[in-house]
């Protein structure tokens, strides 16, 4: 432990000289002979894989680099291959548990997934996750209070936040009149053929149950159907044209949709002036993208660079961008304690967006959904079934 | 050498070796596993186990067999049109294409140049609600003023027609390219007016390109789930999103493999009572 934190102030200050050294001498020096961390080694891999969703890394857009990436190499010798291959929970699991139910490796030390979705839970319950190396993490303190017990991982064992999000409404003003709750969406005769609502069960029950004045955070089988039957008819009388993943955004900013069911931070960087993101009058609901080290990844250069993130300088770099330099930020909502306040000496009106570091209002009004509603396989399939009619 | 002299009756083995070992592997095995898949039961929490759970198929055809008659419909509309549309261009191109035949025909492939998800995401764009033709086709009335083309079944439809067109001309292009143009001038000349020398001679001797090509075309448009999904709703999905769907988001792989199944029975099937109509020998041309 103590040589661990000798090590983390090691790593601080050859990010502070960086000039004066040179990074790789020093990995060089601590004695590394490659390799992983199996046995609890506390060697650098040169390389993390890193595999996430899309849009979600700060990126310099002129140079077509990610900042805090290459920042992370310059201060530990680690490059990050950073794949943006998730594009949606179901069908990224699909594409791994493959290998995993075999006890292989996927080749990659850090993914990232959604907990409103099923998969997170049964990562950790099938153990296809490797549990974080905690002492290379010292900023895990800086993990925000309200992250830090989820049902599913419940000490954080095996999972750290990534971004958070809300779910809510965008329409275009344009086309519409503001369109500020579900009953509107759904039912307003001028918006038929014109919406979308999202293929993620969780999103979209949560958003409908509220609007029902039911509550998503314990479903059953009475809300359930209820909430159901109300988007069957909504999609039999034609109101709803598809249901989507992220693929609604294009369409909203062409005008092909008037509202959509969305998240929060795709309007944001979506940064197109007549369409507006709100909360549901009835409610949102919230949900955490979390970093998880599938089986055979590098516990402990994963769980560096988990620390590098969790620095709130850092995390604040990240979220904010700097529009000084050409570099958008992730724009979503960061489970880092005082990222908000870095956040603010680099670009104060990310610091100042709501939809980023949402006001207290905001987060009275948003709902967690049942997760063990996401293990129950009776709504799954019946999901399933209404969404592709 | 004098092993092959000697054994010249393995000759044909020998060249057919490749072929068979290829399909052997990447093909009959995989089947093999699909149809032991298809017979289990569970779920990805339990793990599954090989319970000889016919029910799955009594499920994919009590569950979906909306989807199974809406894949064919469209899979068949599709094919109709693009034989239509094929045809007339491959017959112009064999017969009155002269020096131009090469860079025509490479006309009907280029679209191919692009990949497949790209051209048909380029059809959100071109039938976009505000866009220029739907904006046209309105002004013509031949839209509603609140209509729309996009994530209806035209769009998907269309969408497949033009996924799957170069499937049908260029297998018609080649045999009415073979057609020996001295028969039709020979019908002409017994007194056969143009359209029967067409109808009687040309249509034809051209039948094994218009066998092939409706097959190419049918058995891919049958089982396609991207042209649904990206120019359909909801209510356009086809069996193709079923099956990924089940595999991929629900993990339901028995449910999926079953479904497979079932789709290449019909499609066998169908392709049999097509072939009986058209005669076995058209196949082979």
């Amino acid at each position: 432990m103590k040589d661990e934190l000798t090590r983390q102030e090691l790593l601080r200050r050859a990010a502070l000289g960086a000039g004066l050294l040179s990074m790789p001498g020093l990995v060089a020096a601590c004695g590394s002979s490659g390799g992983g961390s199996a046995g609890g080694k506390k060697v650098l891999a040169k390389t993390l894989h890193f595999s996430n969703w899309t849009l979600y890394m700060d990126t310099n857009k002129k140079k077509h680099t990610f900042p805090s990436l290459d920042e992370f190499q310059r201060r530990t010798g680690v490059h990050v291959d950073y794949v943006e291959d998730v594009n949606d929970n179901a069908s990224f699991f699909g594409k791994i548990q493959g290998q995993l139910r075999r006890g292989r490796s996927i080749g990659r030390d850090i993914i990232v997934m959604t907990d409103n979705s099923r998969y997170p839970s049964l990562l950790v319950k099938k153990r296809w996750v490797e549990k974080l190396d905690k002492s290379a993490i010292p900023n895990f303190k800086n993990l925000e209070p309200v992250q830090q017990h989820p049902a599913w991982d419940p000490n954080r064992d095996y999972s750290l936040p990534w971004q958070s999000g809300i779910t809510g409404i965008a329409f275009n003003d344009k086309l519409t009149n503001p369109v500020l709750s579900i009953d509107d969406l759904l039912g307003n005769p001028k918006l038929k053929g014109k919406i979308t609502l999202l293929n993620e069960m969780g999103d979209c029950l949560s958003l409908v149950m509220l609007s029902n004045g039911d509550d998503p955070a314990h479903v059953t089988d009475a809300t359930f159907d209820r909430a159901m039957k109300k988007i069957k008819k909504a999609v039999d009388s034609g109101q709803v044209r598809q249901f989507t993943g992220n693929d609604y955004a294009p369409p909203l900013a062409r005008g092909d949709l008037t509202a959509a069911m969305s998240w929060s931070g795709d309007i944001a960087q979506l940064g197109n002036a007549s369409i507006h993101w709100n909360l549901p009058t009835d409610g949102g609901d919230t949900w955490t993208d979390n970093m998880l080290i599938p089986t055979g990844g590098d516990v402990y250069t994963a769980s560096v660079y988990m620390n590098y993130v969790y620095d709130p300088t850092v995390q604040g770099q990240m979220e904010a961008g700097n529009p000084k330099k050409n570099i958008t930020g992730i724009y979503y909502i960061p489970p880092v304690v005082g990222a908000r306040e870095a956040a603010l000496k680099v670009n104060p009106a990310v610091a100042n967006n709501p939809l980023i570091f949402p006001t207290k209002h905001m987060l009275d009004n948003i709902h967690l959904f049942d997760p063990s509603a996401l293990n129950n396989e009776k709504y799954l399939t019946a999901w399933q079934n209404l969404i592709s009619a | 050498m004098g092993f092959f002299h000697q054994h010249r009756g393995l000759t044909p083995y020998l060249l057919l070796a490749p072929g068979l070992l290829w399909l052997g592997v990447f093909f009959l095995v995989p089947l093999g596993f699909l149809a032991y898949q298809s017979l289990q039961s569970g779920s990805i929490d339990f793990g599954y186990a090989f319970t000889w759970s016919w029910g799955n198929y009594w499920n994919a055809i009590k569950n979906y067999h909306g989807h199974f008659v809406r894949s064919f419909e469209y899979a068949g509309i599709a094919t109709v049109v693009a034989l239509v549309v094929s045809y007339p261009v491959a017959y112009w191109i064999a017969f009155r294409g002269g020096r131009w035949k090469n860079l025509l025909l490479l006309g009907i492939v280029a679209p191919f140049f692009v990949t497949y998800l790209i051209r048909t995401l380029a059809w959100e764009t071109i039938l976009a609600d505000h866009g220029f033709v739907v904006n046209t086709l309105r002004d013509l009335h031949l839209v509603s003023a609140n209509g729309r083309i996009l994530a209806t079944s035209t769009a998907v439809i269309a969408g497949i027609t033009y996924n799957f067109l170069p499937f049908m001309a260029l297998p018609l292009y080649v045999s009415i390219e073979q057609i020996d143009v001295r028969l039709i001038e020979a019908a002409e000349d017994l007194y056969a007016s143009k359209l029967h020398a067409f109808l009687r001679v040309t249509l034809p001797l051209s039948l094994p390109g218009i066998v092939a090509g409706t097959l190419l075309t049918f058995i891919p448009a049958a089982g396609d789930f991207i042209n649904a999904q990206l120019l359909g709703s909801t209510q356009n999905h086809m069996i193709g999103n079923v099956i990924q769907s089940k595999f991929l988001e629900l993990t339901d792989y028995p449910a999926a493999a079953s479904m497979s199944f079932v789709l290449m029975a019909a499609i066998v099937a169908s392709v049999l009572l097509y072939a009986r109509a058209v005669g076995t020998e058209q196949l082979t041309g």
